[in-house]
């Protein structure tokens, strides 16, 4: 079956004959993928792929009842029963007053180019790709000795289209790359074997570090890890890692998507305005950054995508909200919908950062008497409804003002509510390399098990 | 070519993708054929078309129902330890061919040094969820209908509860597999999975309960009055349970494992390390240590995706190798690995029916199916009352593990503390940490309870989820670290 082009043109003839059919709103999201990725591991070609994907997503509004559907067959028969079908089962769907498009003086006007397309994404060679892949795994295996195997090292390129259009005159497209080398070197010593691994990602090829730092950086973490001991279960300071911290700014967007808030399934509900953390605490979001990995002109409702701060000194400012979430809490879409080809309707943040603070990393580690450096977290112990955080973790212990020795099979504790009040320094070192992102953070105090 | 159809009489894979694609017989041959091209060693074509319907429930309304549909093709070629693959959406004989094409640069001119041969699958032929093709249709008002009454049994069972979020997803996937030996499989695979969720609040306190059901069968299988009322009710009981409960102990304590779903410690701790492409790489913490003990002698360890109707259960894995038992751990003693065909046949050993993917957007790796660990002697109340001081857990969130180094942790949430023999309270959500080499030499009570878990897992590995199941009998674990908050004094815990 023939596959129709993919165009505005596209969109706009469903939302016509969907509105024919006794549609209200309606909206039609299409998004195109293409991938390539290469796997090398001591030195040999272990994969080679190749993507290609298409995704149309339809949704329509009957009144104040709704129903979404989503197919990767783009031919005319498939298209025309996938119209059919969203018009019955928005039919059947209970009526909500709180459904609908955005209101029409919250849609982006315009589409700015935030230079997010590199060209070279789609046109890349295959043995370009396995060089630079190469090149990453062989700094790592050389920082050491010690450093005996591998999981490999990868490269990949990806190329994105998204076009939105919806049945209130919004029609928009954008395009958007990624490049990402990542590499996870084995290391071995008196029996005990560490896996560590670390990666640059970025928009444009000239934005990714160089494959060498790469393998490099994944050889120092993996040595940092050999001979890790357990310690004694007490309460310290513990400090994250910029390339852990992170997850706590994470969970901060998760605990103030408007979803999580109208549910009640948040430990931030009813607290816009009130104290949240420390005053080292500032998040925001802003999905306008040139070049940025969670940048994009409009969300995915066609709403533009404006920085917000989410919390400043503390003080929680704003919630992460799209057209429905916003309606049901009071206020306006934030810019933050998700919703997208084959997606639930949702939010996210775009670019959401920790502010950085003025302390280097040894500032932050000199200031611990006795105290835990984590590296790495593991599994999911966190409780959004009511902050309870328990986590498996490792890293580096710390001993009047030094990192003393490895550590591993530990767990940290507490609650998200007092972790974020806790928060007493903040590093200089945020490094974007993912939408969600953070400095260095030490707190004060946690719960650290071990013998 | 030899087709070995699904054994549905009314519905064939092979006839289902000619009549979608027009890719017949023979386009499959030829385009095989292309795949063999320089010296590759074996090729393959996963076709699939999926279709995922989802309806969701909370204040009370089903606001919003969706469908998704995909259809697509991986094609696949080794040669050596090498992998070539590549993925359309868009099926046509062209796009068959370039994606062939691409996939074929792996293979060099130069000729196999270790070639990657495995035999056809052979063995029993499955039929383990002999569902109609047509068991997705359900009409969406019988849908709301059950969504309604899981919503009326949770607000009936206890006036604390505030909100309600109930859905229900069906997922029919049709498979059809051709290989470069010549053999076109095909599979009809149906999914299903019911899920409740309620926030309990009391007293400006706030809590969530879960629960999850479902598995390869028709909605109608799973969602008879009685099921669902005792469903509702246990995911109100289990918010409740929390609402009351106090701060996890802090450090390692002596732990019972409830039946079911507490199998998640075998998936975490010794599952991914049992899969063969960690040790083929060794990079597994088990790699080279079939034969030896890793547990004591009251563990045996199964993986067995041919369980009827189960969520991780299988006819065939996702490269055409009918599933199977495969015994993991033997009274103690590490029996052997979980295989796909390119470590089978790079360590030189039988396909166990583990070669598994997410999607014809993915390449296939050795997954779990359903792992348990089979009954012992014990009553389970004499494990319980067997502890001094220590916790009982009897539901679990997710896990994790690091396979290189062993470490491992999955997350209580349902727990309570055990003291004298005796359970006393429960505590708030904790995470256990362990060693996945280490842990099965600290079981010491085995029950007689085995239960498997009740449809709700998802495995994630290399970014690729797909359906599995654990099991367990009520264990003892001896000296287990717990994280929680409250550090314990040298006397007795205080809440």
């Amino acid at each position: 079956m023939e596959r129709l082009p993919v165009d505005l043109e596209l969109a706009a003839g469903l939302l016509a004959r969907a509105r024919e059919k006794g549609a209200s709103q309606g909206d039609v999201t299409v998004a195109e993928h293409e991938g390539a990725q290469v796997k090398v591991r001591l030195g040999k070609v272990e994969t080679v792929s190749q993507a290609h994907e298409t995704r149309l997503g339809l949704r329509l509004f009957f009144g104040k009842s709704s129903a979404a559907t989503s197919t990767s067959d783009l031919s005319r028969a498939s298209l025309d029963r996938l119209l059919e079908e969203t018009c019955a089962m928005a039919r059947a769907t209970a009526k909500d007053e709180f459904g609908g498009l955005p209101e029409p003086g919250e849609l982006a006007t315009e589409v700015p180019d935030l230079d997010l397309l590199d060209r070279e994404a789609r046109e890349m060679p295959v043995e370009r790709c396995l060089d630079a892949a190469r090149e990453a795994e062989e700094h790592a295996l050389q920082h050491d000795s010690r450093i005996t195997n591998s999981e490999g090292a990868e490269f990949g390129t990806s190329f994105n289209r998204i076009i939105h259009a919806n049945s209130e005159g919004f029609a928009g497209e954008y395009a958007t790359s990624g490049f990402r080398v990542s590499v996870a070197p084995v290391a071995t010593s008196n029996g005990s074997m560490e896996r560590d691994h670390w990666y640059s990602a970025a928009r444009h090829h000239d934005g990714l570090d160089a494959p060498e730092a790469v393998g490099r950086e994944a050889g120092r973490r993996v040595i940092r890890r050999l001979g890790a001991r357990k310690v004694r279960t007490r309460e310290v300071p513990v400090v994250f890692d910029a390339a852990v911290a992170g997850t706590l700014v994470r969970h901060v967007a998760q605990a103030v998507s408007g979803y999580a808030l109208y549910q009640r399934a948040s430990f931030l509900c009813d607290r816009l305005g009130q104290r949240v953390g420390s005053d080292l605490v500032r998040i925001a979001d802003d999905g306008t950054i040139p070049r940025a990995l969670g940048s994009r002109p409009f969300d995915g409702e066609g709403v533009d995508v404006r920085r917000k701060d989410v919390v400043e000194s503390g003080v929680l400012q704003s919630y992460l909200l799209d057209a429905y979430s916003a309606r049901k809490l009071g206020g306006k879409s934030t810019g933050n919908a998700t919703r997208g080809a084959g997606q639930a309707s949702g939010v996210a943040p775009m670019n959401l950062y920790l502010t950085p603070g003025e302390h280097g990393l040894g500032d932050i580690i000199g200031s611990v008497e006795d105290g835990f450096y984590v590296t790495e977290l593991m599994g999911f112990g966190v409780n959004l409804v009511t902050g309870d955080y328990s986590r498996g973790a490792a890293g580096v212990w710390i001993e009047k003002g030094e990192l003393a020795y490895p550590v591993s099979e530990l767990t940290i504790a507490g609650n998200l509510n007092d972790m974020l009040t806790q928060i007493e320094m903040v590093g200089n070192d945020l490094r974007p390399q993912s939408p969600v992102a953070s400095p260095t953070v030490k707190i004060s105090r946690m719960t650290v098990a071990g013998d | 070519m030899d087709k070995s159809l699904s054994s549905r009489p009314e519905f064939s894979p092979a006839a289902f993708f000619d009549e979608r694609f027009g890719v017949t017989a023979r386009d499959l041959d030829r385009v095989l054929g292309r795949a063999m091209a320089r010296q590759a060693d074996y090729a393959d074509l996963y076709f699939e078309y999926r279709t995922n319907d989802q309806v969701h429930l909370e204040e009370g309304l089903v606001k919003h129902a969706s469908v998704s549909t995909a259809n697509g093709v991986g094609a696949r070629v080794l040669a050596e330890d090498k992998t070539g693959y590549a993925f359309t959406d868009d099926v046509t004989i062209k796009n068959l061919d370039s994606a062939v094409r691409t996939a074929n640069v792996i293979a060099s001119d130069r000729g196999s040094e270790l070639p990657a041969r495995v035999p056809a699958p052979a063995g029993p032929r499955h039929d383990l969820y002999p569902v109609p093709h047509s068991f997705a249709d359900v009409p969406l008002e019988r849908k709301i209908g059950l969504l309604q009454d899981l919503d009326r049994f949770a607000r009936k069972a206890d006036p604390r509860v505030k909100g309600v979020f109930a859905s229900l997803l069906l997922e029919n996937k049709v498979v059809l597999i051709a290989s470069s030996q010549g053999w076109v499989l095909g599979d009809l695979q149906p999914l299903v999975r019911c899920n409740i969720r309620c926030i309990v609040e009391a007293d400006g306190k706030r809590q969530a309960g879960y629960f999850g059901w479902g598995g390869r069968m028709t909605l109608d299988d799973c969602t008879d009055t009685e099921r669902c009322e005792a469903h509702a009710r246990e995911a109100v009981r289990r918010a409740l349970v929390n609402l009351e409960a106090a701060a996890a102990p802090a450090g390692p304590m002596d732990v019972v494992l409830g039946p079911g779903w507490p199998g998640i410690l075998l998936h975490e701790a010794i599952g991914h390390g049992l899969e063969a492409d960690f040790n083929r790489r060794k990079t597994s913490a088990f790699a080279g240590r079939i034969g030896e003990r890793v547990a004591t002698e009251l563990c045996t360890v199964v993986d067995d995706g041919t369980i009827p109707s189960r969520r991780g259960s299988l006819n065939v894995d996702d490269e055409g190798t009918p599933t199977r038992r495969t015994v993991l751990i033997e009274d103690g003693i590490l029996r052997g690995y979980m295989h796909d065909r390119l470590n089978a046949a790079l360590l030189g050993m039988e396909l166990t029916g583990n070669g598994r993917r997410e999607s014809y957007a993915h390449v296939p790796m050795p997954r779990m199916t359903n792992t348990f660990m089979l009954a012992g002697e014990e009553n389970p109340e004499d494990i319980i009352r067997s502890v001094k001081d220590g916790l009982y857990a009897v539901s679990f969130g997710g896990g994790q593990v690091d396979i290189t180094s062993g470490k491992f942790v999955f997350s209580a949430n349902e727990a309570y503390r055990i003291e004298d023999g005796r359970i006393t309270h429960p505590v708030r959500d904790a995470t256990l940490i362990g060693n996945g080499p280490d842990v099965l030499t600290r079981v010491s009570r085995v029950g007689t309870d085995l239960a498997l878990d009740d449809g709700i897992g998802t495995c994630g590995k290399d970014g690729q989820g797909v359906p599995v199941g654990v099991g367990l009998p009520t264990i003892r674990v001896d000296q287990i670290v717990v994280g929680g908050t409250s550090v314990r004094g040298a006397g007795s815990f205080q809440g």
